[in-house]
This record gives C-alpha cells, sequence and structure tokens, in this order.
C-alpha cells in the first residue's frame, strides 16, 4: 500500500494541509487562518474537504471545498424549533442550538452524498443526497435514555464518533459524551444502547445503561464486529460490536486514560493509543510522549518513543488528533507538536513544533 | 429606512458587506431590518442570530445607540433614519 502523502492539521488557528516532498513533508495550503477549526476531513469518494469552524460569536459553521477547489458555506445544521437538551448533570433541559460541530463522516461508496455530523448538544445531523439539507435523526435526538446524557468539558453532550459498518451501511454506531456508545442497525430508525462492560464512576451507578464517557470509538476494518474505545475509564475492545466491552486497560504502563485510538486497517487486534496521566492531569505521562500498541488484541502493550521527546512534555493528543493510513500514523497535540511514524509507530519524525493547538489530524 | 453598520469583523465572511459606510435597508423592527439584511446578503443573518430569531449570546445590536431590549425576537421599534449597528463582544485567546 502507498504511503500517504497528504495530512489535514485541524488547529485552533486555522485548517492545514502538508502534503510529503522529496525533502520531507511540508505545509501544502492553509485555509481559515486564525478561526479555530474543530475538525476537518476528506471524502475519500469524491475528494471534497469538509471543515467544522467555530466562528466564536458569530457560531459553528460548516464548509466544503470540491477537490482542488476553494472552500464555500453550507447551511449550518440546526434544531428544529423547541428542542430541550439536557445541560450539565442536575440542571435540567436548556434550549438545543448547535454549539460544536464535533465530528464529520461519511457514508459508504454506495450512499453518494452521505455525509453525518456529530454534534454539541447531542444530535446526529445526516444529509442523504449531494447537496441535499442537513437533518437531525429524530430516532437518537428522541432515544429514551437522551435525559441520562450529559456534557463532558463541555455543557451538553456530544457526538464525536460516528462509524458505518463497511458491510452494511445501514449499521451505523456513534459514541457520545456523555452517554456511551450507540447502534442502529436499520439506518438510523431506531438506536439501542452498547455500553455493557463499560464503567463510568464519575456516576453513583457505574454500570448504568447509559452516561457513560468513550472518549472515543473506532471500528476495525479487517473485522468490523471488532471496535475500540478509548473511554474516560481505560481502554476498551468489543469483539462483537459493542454488545460487550472487556477493558483491556494497562495502569502499570499508564494505558487507561486518553482521548484517541486507532485500530489497524488490517488487523483488528493492532490498536494504537496516546496515554494521559488521568482525568484530573491531561498531560502526557512522565512529561514524556508515548504511544502504545497492542498487537494482541490489548492483552499486552508496548511503548514506543523513538523520535518522540522522553523530557520536558506537557502533550496531550486529543481524540480525533490520532490517524492511521496503512503503517503511516500520525498525531498533534495540544502544544503544536505534530509527529509521524511510517512502520506503525516503531520510530517518529516530528513535523512541526510551532503548530496552533492541535484538535484533529486526518490523512487525506 | 435604516442605516445598519456592521463591525469590520464581518468582513471575513462577508468582504463586500458595506460595514463601515452602512447598509440601508426597509424595517419597522430590529428584526426586520436585519430579515432586509440576510436578503442582501444570504447567510448573514446566521451570523448574528439562532435560528429560533434569538440574538446570538455574544452578539450585541444597538438601535440609535441603544442596545436591543428585546434579545428573543429584535422587536425593537426601527423608526426613519435609524442607526443600527451590528457588533460582537470582546473574546480571548
Amino acid at each position: 500500500m502507498a504511503r500517504p502523502d497528504r495530512l489535514l492539521l485541524a488547529t485552533r488557528k486555522g485548517l492545514i494541509e502538508l502534503r510529503r516532498g522529496a525533502g520531507g513533508w511540508v505545509v501544502d495550503r492553509v485555509d481559515f487562518p486564525g478561526l479555530a477549526v474543530e475538525y476537518a476531513a476528506r471524502d475519500p469518494r469524491d475528494g471534497s474537504t469538509w471543515a467544522a469552524i467555530d466562528t466564536g460569536h458569530w457560531g459553528a459553521k460548516l464548509r466544503m471545498a470540491p477537490a482542488g477547489g476553494d472552500f464555500v458555506e453550507l447551511p449550518a445544521p440546526a434544531f428544529p424549533e423547541g428542542s430541550k437538551t439536557p445541560g450539565p448533570p442536575g440542571r435540567g433541559q436548556q434550549e438545543a442550538k448547535l454549539e460544536h460541530i464535533w465530528t464529520i463522516a461519511f457514508g459508504s461508496e454506495a450512499q453518494p452524498g452521505r455525509v453525518y455530523l456529530g454534534t454539541n448538544p447531542g444530535g446526529l445531523f445526516v444529509r442523504t443526497e449531494p447537496d441535499g439539507p442537513f437533518a437531525l435523526n429524530r430516532g437518537l435526538w428522541d432515544h429514551d435514555t437522551r435525559e441520562a446524557w450529559f456534557g463532558g468539558g463541555r455543557d451538553t453532550p456530544g457526538i464525536h464518533s460516528v462509524l458505518v459498518d463497511p458491510r452494511d451501511d445501514e449499521a451505523v454506531t456513534v459514541g457520545i459524551s456523555c452517554g456511551g456508545v450507540f447502534h442502529s442497525g436499520d439506518g438510523g430508525a431506531t438506536w439501542e444502547t452498547r455500553n455493557k462492560g463499560q464503567s463510568a464512576p464519575f456516576l453513583p451507578d457505574p454500570s448504568v445503561d447509559a452516561g457513560h464517557d468513550p472518549h472515543h470509538v473506532v471500528q476495525a476494518p479487517s473485522d468490523p464486529d471488532v471496535l475500540w474505545q478509548q473511554n474516560h475509564s481505560g481502554v476498551f475492545r468489543s469483539r462483537d460490536r459493542g454488545r460487550l466491552w472487556e477493558e483491556v486497560s494497562s495502569p502499570d504502563q499508564g494505558v487507561y486514560f486518553g482521548f484517541p485510538v486507532a485500530v489497524s486497517e488490517t488487523d483488528a487486534d493492532t490498536a494504537w493509543v496516546v496515554p494521559a496521566v488521568a482525568d484530573e492531569q491531561r498531560n502526557a505521562v512522565g512529561q514524556a510522549i508515548k504511544v502504545a500498541r497492542t498487537e494482541d488484541g490489548g492483552a499486552t502493550w508496548t511503548l514506543l518513543t523513538e523520535g518522540l521527546p522522553q523530557a520536558g512534555a506537557w502533550d496531550l493528543v486529543y481524540r480525533h488528533a490520532l490517524d492511521l493510513r496503512g503503517e503511516t500514523l500520525a498525531f498533534g497535540s495540544t502544544t503544536g507538536n505534530v509527529y509521524l511514524s511510517d512502520d506503525g509507530g516503531e520510530a517518529w519524525q516530528c513535523l512541526g513544533n510551532h503548530f496552533p493547538p492541535v484538535y484533529a489530524v486526518r490523512f487525506a | 429606512m435604516a442605516r445598519v453598520r456592521f463591525t469590520t469583523h464581518l468582513l471575513r465572511y462577508f468582504p463586500s458587506l458595506p460595514a463601515r459606510e452602512g447598509l440601508v435597508v426597509e424595517g419597522r423592527t430590529a428584526a426586520e431590518v436585519l430579515d432586509a439584511v440576510e436578503a442582501a446578503f444570504p447567510g448573514i443573518d446566521d451570523y448574528i442570530r439562532e435560528p429560533s430569531g434569538r440574538l446570538r449570546h455574544h452578539v450585541n445590536v444597538f438601535v440609535d445607540g441603544e442596545l436591543v431590549r428585546d434579545l428573543a425576537t429584535l422587536g425593537d421599534p426601527v423608526g426613519p433614519d435609524t442607526e443600527v449597528f451590528v457588533i460582537q463582544a470582546l473574546s480571548g485567546g
């Protein structure tokens, strides 16, 4: 498989596209300088680039650039009038309005035009036709557990992970912080919780049906029954599309708290996380950046450090800021450092130390 | 007729907006004035108001130097020869 040669960095101060050149990676294009780009990704179906912008006072915006073209603004998704959302725990309901577009996911090749937007306050918006409008998925929004969702870090719950099963594009799994993992087998008409085995120690009942905090959820392309998640409360793996989660943390190695997780395209037992110290101390373990890799489904972990700073590093890697394509991995940190490995994480090269805080890293 | 001036921050998103000299539009209320602004610059209203019609939390609208009172529907009356000013709150970072 050819190594990827394009990398999108969604940062607090703009969208930066890097290109692999003969002499190394270079900045190829910058969009939205000075603006917070909360997420960006390239649609593999048509080469368009999608970006979620936080303009601050002016609201969350959605931009799209056709392959090789300039960005245009698309109408931001809107909640139906009168929609309510849970706010912080115990604070009751508040008006639902678009706060953040947290993730952008694409439908299958057989679904041209289908795009998913995961948002705060917990709405999944879906576009089903090219150039069509985004509509709120009512099945999830009206789910009978939604009263139990709440904000983590933000005041309202947010959808950060949207997984379309490569075998069945009507099978969709989402991750919500805080809410948990939800699955639909009928294209989003109905949803069920997939939270068994996770733990929510920040709630009176850690084994609740809904209210979990899966920081990030990914699906193994080689065996889509296998899901991985970096949870607020450890690293978990499921072999049955989330019906049962098994904790595979290794606290003695620092593999417990963190945000991102990536799974190999060819081996469902191989996954990577970038550990942070703890909920109450969100920076690199031992002031050293380590990437942890398992090749046996989480039974054992190896800490990968070659080429990464092993002293004086305060970096935190957000949930969308680690990506994988083939054997190439890349991640970016809130400290503005970006690293890339072409050999599954064995050795890393630095692509820059002076980027803005990185929100998302995606190969393009 | 109202003359609507805008913070120059909005030029980033609407480069042809006559932010300093002002846009002259019809409208009997602040809401109607903003409706007319949207008609002239499609998409701009999403920067100023929530879909519900409420003024965005960190956006301020002045009518003849007075902050609008009706944040939910912007029903504040706008007379002839009124100056309307759309500006944002300050921010950090």
